[in-house]
Order: structure tokens, then C-alpha cells, then sequence
């Protein structure tokens, strides 16, 4: 058995959004656990081998978990790769992620979901935790086997991009995932109303010619669902929200005590509908960039705690599936490694407190997945974030690990960036300066 | 007796003494018919971005090109030694000819490409295309797309001056402004109009393109329709929006029919052509509510019985329909002669012969 291998983060910034924990102090980790970790810890002095790390006043977070994330393996390995894709979450503080299966082949049975998790322990410099499909082939036909999924290391069902259109099977699935208590997820929209949409339906679709996606479609599947959890009693993630009113629809669900949480990307909260602009396709998304005032809605609900989740969505695309006309062009942004810095603009312009982003970004995605990490504590995971809220920087796609460049964000001035990326103790990113 | 006619007729399109008045004003912006003013824009994308100005500076070209299409020698050498490639990805015959008759009458060469449509990826074809075209160095490409903003991504890929044939849903600025050069010829203005477009508007381009044209002019629209057939927020594009013909129609100096635009139907936008006509096609008797000598207008091609009543169509008092077509001709010889001023060693406009 190797020696036990100690690290100390000094001089650190101790937040710990599942405790409200914000002091400075040190942490202790040992082999791919935290040990002990506050503002007294260091002084006592320790044993010689012992690795200490500065932190040099720095925040020290738990490593961030991003519940909803497109790595394009299997099936379309040149717009990612799962190592691609864990060297840009690395690079973006994500130490967790949980990967859709809207691969080709859909992750929809045991064998598939063993592959990825194989993949990922060769492959990934970060944890990836595979969500498998609600429906076989996500064709919204006949439901795939949840609980032997599930046993196989399957973390959460959603037929990803895809709503599960029919209601009779929703219901079934949802009923069904109590056995388990599963966590299902769903991308709400009503596949015929948003038919044929490229964008937002609204003034400047109608000016660009553009078919819209209208805000109804969200809102009539989120209220669906939220009828078949009232019968069921299941728990259920609507993945992104867009509309002021779906937004308001979880604010009452919750009220009555239903079991929904609610997700949102950056580009929920960081855009609208204007950036669509001159038909720019790396503007063009699922749910599409709404109008302002649903933007701020989005801001609004993650400062109420209506929206438990910030994920990125990250959806790489290849360039020539967005140099194409708007119509024909793929939907999709990538947002590892500007998730933690446009969250933070929430925080810099005073909208949300820090630890409030903190906890979306890390204990909350971890209460839904049921995972040990998200939080800084004795016994949880050493997956750990250090990192600057304030460091300005310019988003440049050059600079992206990530084998795609499909971001919208090119050239926006934002601050703060993960300094070092720890996952089971071992660093697996540390900034160098200048990058 | 013939021949001599033609050389009167010549005599008043070349002689600035015998032109009324109001031609006289307009032309006297020119420096002369041979050296059109010039025109601040590389690409005619859209109308959604041209001031009233540049507006004026086509009209007015136009004018000019009316006139000489009238006359038996039509030949103009401005863009000898020119290539202009049509480039259509939709199928279109008034369009592609026009631009074509357009091209050739000032001395250009004009290719057509007719691009098959069938392909998966069309959009590949569209960006392969455009490099393959540009290093031919062609001087300006007339482009049509079923796709909205297809010609202005295009327009990013080439070095030559682009013109928009027609793009999905979004824009057809020729087709603005041979309606609003009919129109201005007609009626003397365009100022202070009230204009009515029926129909399709939802999925019409050449709506799209008046609705800019009409507002930048100081004429007011009125949006005819069923909801089916609107975008949403219609009212948001500074227009009044009805959906009873008769009401829309009252008071009116313009009815500009749009015709059904059944393949882009994807479902069903009316219950039947039928109902639609009952309803939204233009007969004698809601053409009624129109001021008594309100023009008819219709783009083409027209769909008889569904928009449009033959008779209607066919009034020669009312209907400028064909004269729409002809103006077509002049309209874009002027956007054609307007945006080759940017191309480099510009020679400058000579009438044929001298």
C-alpha cells in the first residue's frame, strides 16, 4: 500500500456554499480525501511530507459539478472527445460532470453506460458520470431499463435535447423511477410547437425572416410534468428554463411542495435575443435566447433559489455545423471554461450573493445526483477549486481547450478564473500565468 | 412614319428641355444621364439599413433606365467587360430573367447558375459555392436562397459586390423598389400613401422589404391577414395589422396582394384555399372599400382564385401588375449600375455609341 499522501492548502479563502462556511483558513486533504479544513488548522505546524500548496489568500471552493454537458463520444469524436472535454472542464474549475446520451450510439443501455464510465476513468482528467436515456434510442417510444442503468452507474435519465413528447410514458417513467427515487430530466418544450424554430418567436424573428420557437412550447411541457409529478411523486429536473412564466410555474410547484428543481445555462442569464443579431448561428441554442425581461427573470430565480442549477450546456459543434445559413445550422453553445466567470458576473454586478452562485455551481447538483463531493467537510472528496473571483480576462476562443469554438462569448470582457483544479487530490490544472 | 415616332421619342428621353418638370427636378440630382450619383453602400442586402436618401438614389436611377428601356436602342456599355453571376438555390423565372435582361442591357456578362437543391447539407454547397465562384472573379453576384440571411453570410465569403435576389423569409429590396418605383411613377409620391399588403405575410420576403421600404418613405402599411399567416409581434414593425380585408382595405391607395406561399406551408396555416379566397382574396367587391382609384399589385407569380380574382388581375384601370414587371427591369439595371461604381478602374456611365 503507497504512503498516504497529505497535501495542506494554505492561505486560503474557505468558502463552502453547503455550510455557509466563508473564512480564511487551510484545508487538509489526504490520498482523495478532505481530512480537516479551517481558520486554525495550519497553526499547529506539520509533519515533513506533508505537500503544502499557497493559496495566496485565494478562494478555495469545492470543486464546481456541471449536471449537463454534451461530450460528443461516442459518435462525433471531432466536435469532442471525452478527454477534450474533461481538459476544458478542468481548465473551467468543473471537477464533476454529467455527460448526456445524446451520443451515436444513445447511452440507453448497461453496456453503453459502462463504456463511458470506462472511457472516462482512461481517458478524463475529471469525473464524468454518465446520464443515460429515459427512452431507447431517446425515440420517446419505450422506456430503457432505468434501475439496471441506474446499478450500472447511470446518475440521471433525460432524453437530453429531446422531450419525452408522449405524456402517457413520461408518467410511466416518472412513476416508475420511485422504485429507485431516480432523477429525471427533462428539456422542456413541446416538440410541435417549436417545430421548424431557429429562434426566439418575437420581433426579431419576424424582422429576420427567422421561424420562432414560441415561450409556450417551455411552458406547456414544464406544466405537464409538473401535473405527472403531482400523480406520480417522482422528482424531476427541468433542465434549462428560459420564460419568465415557466420560471413562475416552479416557484409555485415548490410552494406545494412538489419535488422540481430547475436548471439555467450562462447564456440564460448572460444574453437574449438581441445577441442573435445579424444572424449569428453561434447564438443559436435550446431553449433559444429569450427577450430581456426573461433574462431577468433567470437572474431573479437564482437569487430566490427558484433555480437550484447553473450548468453550461455545453454543446460542441463543429464549424461547419454553424457556418450555415441561421435555419440550417446546428443549435448548441460550449461553456466549460466560461461557466465559472459569466456566473460570476452575477456576483460582480450584485445580483446574487457569491455563495449562493457557489452552492448552484457545487452542493446543490450534488444533492440532486446524490454524490459525496460538492462540499468542503471531513470525509467528502479532495475535488477542489481554487480560484480569483476578480482577475479580469477577455474570452478568446483561441485559448479554449476544448476541441470546439462555438461560443458566442468571444472577445467579452470577464472576470475571474480557476487557478488550480483538484480532483481526488491530484491537481489536474493549475494556471500558468498568462493563459 | 414609324422610324420617326422612335426618333421623337429619343429626342424627349435625351433632350432635358422636353421633360416635365418634375423629371427634370429629379434627374437634375444627376450630374448628367451618364455618371449616376453615388451610392454608399458595396451590397444591396436589404432594404432594413438604406436611408431615405439612398432610396431616392435608386428611384431616381431608375427613372432614368424606365425610360430608356423604352427606347428602341437599349444597349448601354457601363459594365462592358463586367461578369455579373445570377446564382439562384430557389427556382425563379421573373426574377433571374429581369436581373439577367438587366445585366446584359448595360453591357455585361451574365451567367446563370441554377444550384441543385437536393443536396443534404445545402449549406455547404452555399459557402463552397460562393469561394468557388469568387476566385472567378465575377464583379457581382445576384443571389437567391431559400434560407433567411443566406445571401449576407454569402456576401461575408466574396470580394465582389452582392445583391440580395431574395433570402427565405427576410428580405427582396428589388422587388420593394420596383413596387415602390410603380408606385412613385403612378401616384407621384410614395409620401403619405396608405398601402395595404394582403396575404401571406409570414413567410414573405418581398412583405418584409416594403414594410422597410414604405415606413423609411413616410408611407403608412397596413397588414392584411389571417393571424395564421402573421409573425408574431407584426404590430412591433410599424404597421397596422387587420384581419378583416374589408376594414384593412377601407381608404386605401395601394392593395398589394402576396401570393399563398404553399411550399412553405409546413401544417396547415388556412383550412382550405376555398375559405381563403372567400375571406382574404381580392374581388370587385372588397376592392370596394379601396379609394375608387386604388392600384393593384401583386409580385407574382399569382395564384388565380386563391388570392386574387382574375378579374381583378386583369383590370387594366386598376391592376399594374405587368407594369410592375417591367419596372423590374429598370430597377435593377440602376442597383446593378449604383453598387459597380465600387468596383476598381469605374469607368463611369456612356450611352451606346458615343
Amino acid at each position: 500500500m503507497p504512503p498516504r499522501r497529505r497535501t495542506l492548502y494554505t492561505n486560503a479563502r474557505l468558502l463552502d456554499p453547503s455550510s455557509g462556511l466563508d473564512v480564511k483558513g487551510a484545508l487538509l486533504t489526504e490520498s482523495d480525501r478532505i481530512i480537516d479544513l479551517g481558520p486554525k488548522l495550519a497553526s499547529g505546524g506539520f509533519a515533513g511530507d506533508t505537500e503544502v500548496i499557497d493559496c495566496q489568500g485565494h478562494c478555495l471552493a469545492p470543486g464546481l459539478i456541471d449536471m449537463h454537458v454534451w461530450l460528443r463520444e461516442p459518435g462525433a469524436e471531432h466536435q469532442e472527445t471525452i478527454a477534450t472535454g474533461a481538459r476544458a472542464a478542468a481548465a473551467g474549475g468543473v471537477t464533476t460532470m454529467v455527460a448526456m446520451p445524446n451520443t451515436d450510439p444513445v447511452i440507453d443501455e448497461v453496456a453503453l453506460v459502462e463504456f463511458i464510465a470506462r472511457r472516462a476513468a482512461d481517458t478524463a482528467v475529471v469525473r464524468i458520470l454518465p446520464a443515460a436515456a429515459i427512452t431507447k434510442g431517446t425515440k420517446g417510444e419505450e422506456m430503457t431499463e432505468l434501475g439496471l442503468l441506474a446499478q450500472a452507474g447511470a446518475v440521471a435519465f433525460t432524453d437530453g435535447e429531446k422531450p419525452v413528447a408522449s405524456s402517457r410514458l413520461m408518467r410511466r417513467a416518472l412513476s416508475y423511477a420511485t422504485t429507485f427515487d431516480l432523477l429525471l430530466m427533462q428539456h422542456c418544450e413541446d416538440p410541435s410547437l417549436a417545430k421548424g424554430g431557429a429562434m426566439n418567436e418575437g420581433e426579431i424573428a419576424a424582422r429576420l425572416g427567422l421561424a420562432g420557437i414560441p415561450a409556450v412550447a417551455e411552458i406547456i411541457m414544464l406544466e405537464r410534468d409538473l401535473r405527472l409529478l403531482e400523480v406520480t411523486g417522482s422528482r424531476l429536473h427541468a433542465t434549462h428554463l428560459s420564460t419568465a412564466e415557466s420560471l413562475d410555474a416552479v416557484r409555485r410547484a415548490k410552494q406545494r411542495g412538489l419535488r422540481i428543481t430547475a436548471g439555467a445555462a450562462p447564456h440564460n442569464f448572460a444574453l437574449n435575443e438581441l445577441d442573435v443579431g445579424d444572424y449569428r448561428t453561434f447564438a443559436k441554442v435550446k431553449p433559444p435566447l429569450r427577450v430581456e425581461s426573461d433574462r431577468k427573470a433567470v437572474v431573479d430565480a437564482i437569487a430566490d433559489g427558484t433555480i437550484d442549477v447553473i450548468s453550461s450546456a455545453h454543446a460542441p459543434q463543429d464549424p461547419e455545423s454553424k457556418r450555415l445559413p441561421f435555419g440550417q445550422a446546428e443549435f448548441g453553445i460550449i461553456g466549460l471554461e466560461t461557466l465559472l466567470a459569466l456566473t460570476l458576473e452575477l456576483y460582480h454586478n450584485g445580483s446574487v450573493p457569491l455563495l449562493k452562485l457557489l452552492a448552484c455551481l457545487t452542493c446543490n447538483p450534488a444533492r440532486l445526483l446524490k454524490l459525496q463531493s460538492g462540499r468542503l467537510a471531513p470525509g467528502a472528496p479532495a475535488d477542489l477549486l481554487v480560484f480569483d473571483p476578480d482577475t479580469p480576462w477577455r474570452i478568446d476562443e483561441k485559448k479554449f481547450r476544448s476541441k470546439a469554438k462555438n461560443s458566442p462569448y468571444d472577445g467579452r470582457r470577464v472576470q475571474g478564473h480557476a487557478l488550480r483544479t483538484v480532483v481526488g487530490g491530484q491537481t489536474v490544472f493549475q494556471r500558468k500565468r498568462e493563459s | 412614319m414609324v422610324n420617326g415616332f422612335i426618333a421623337a421619342r429619343a429626342r424627349f428621353l435625351y433632350d432635358d428641355s422636353s421633360m416635365s418638370a418634375s423629371r427634370a427636378a429629379k434627374t437634375a440630382e444627376q450630374p448628367g444621364h451618364g455618371s449616376p450619383v453615388p451610392f454608399p453602400h458595396r451590397h444591396l442586402l436589404g432594404i432594413e439599413g438604406l436611408s431615405a436618401q439612398d432610396i431616392e438614389i435608386l428611384l431616381n436611377r431608375s427613372d432614368y433606365y424606365v425610360d430608356l428601356n423604352r427606347a428602341v436602342e437599349k444597349k448601354q456599355t457601363s459594365l462592358r467587360g463586367r461578369t455579373i453571376i445570377n446564382l439562384f438555390f430557389e427556382n425563379s423565372t421573373r426574377t433571374r430573367t429581369s436581373f439577367e435582361l438587366a445585366g446584359k442591357r448595360l453591357g455585361a456578362d451574365v451567367i446563370n447558375m441554377s444550384v441543385a437543391t437536393s443536396s443534404v447539407k445545402k449549406g455547404e454547397t452555399l459557402i463552397d459555392t460562393a469561394i468557388t465562384l469568387n476566385a472567378m472573379h465575377p464583379d457581382l453576384l445576384v443571389v437567391r436562397h431559400q434560407d433567411s440571411g443566406a445571401v449576407a453570410l454569402l456576401a461575408q465569403k466574396v470580394g465582389c459586390g452582392v445583391i440580395n435576389g431574395g433570402d427565405g423569409s427576410h428580405e427582396h429590396p428589388t422587388q420593394a423598389l420596383l413596387d415602390a418605383l410603380t408606385i412613385r411613377r403612378r401616384k407621384g409620391r410614395l409620401e403619405g400613401l396608405s398601402v395595404a399588403i394582403c396575404g401571406d405575410i409570414l413567410h414573405s420576403r418581398v412583405a418584409r422589404s416594403n414594410i422597410h421600404l414604405l415606413n423609411t418613405m413616410g408611407a403608412r402599411v397596413r397588414l392584411i391577414a389571417p393571424p395564421t399567416l402573421l409573425p408574431a409581434y407584426a404590430d412591433r414593425l410599424g404597421v397596422e395589422v387587420f384581419h378583416d380585408m374589408r376594414k384593412g382595405l377601407t381608404d386605401v391607395d395601394i392593395v398589394m396582394m402576396l401570393r399563398l406561399q404553399m411550399e412553405r406551408f409546413h401544417g396547415s396555416f388556412v383550412p382550405s384555399t376555398r375559405e381563403y379566397f372567400h375571406f382574404y382574396g381580392l374581388d370587385y367587391e372588397k376592392l370596394g372599400f379601396a379609394k375608387s382609384d386604388a392600384l393593384i399589385m401583386h409580385p407574382g407569380p399569382m395564384n388565380r382564385g386563391i388570392e386574387i380574382d382574375t378579374e381583378v388581375a386583369d383590370d387594366i384601370h386598376r391592376s399594374v401588375i405587368h407594369e410592375q414587371v417591367e419596372m423590374g427591369v429598370a430597377v435593377r439595371m440602376a442597383c446593378l449600375e449604383l453598387l459597380a461604381q465600387h468596383l476598381p478602374n469605374w469607368r463611369g456611365t456612356t450611352p451606346a455609341g458615343t
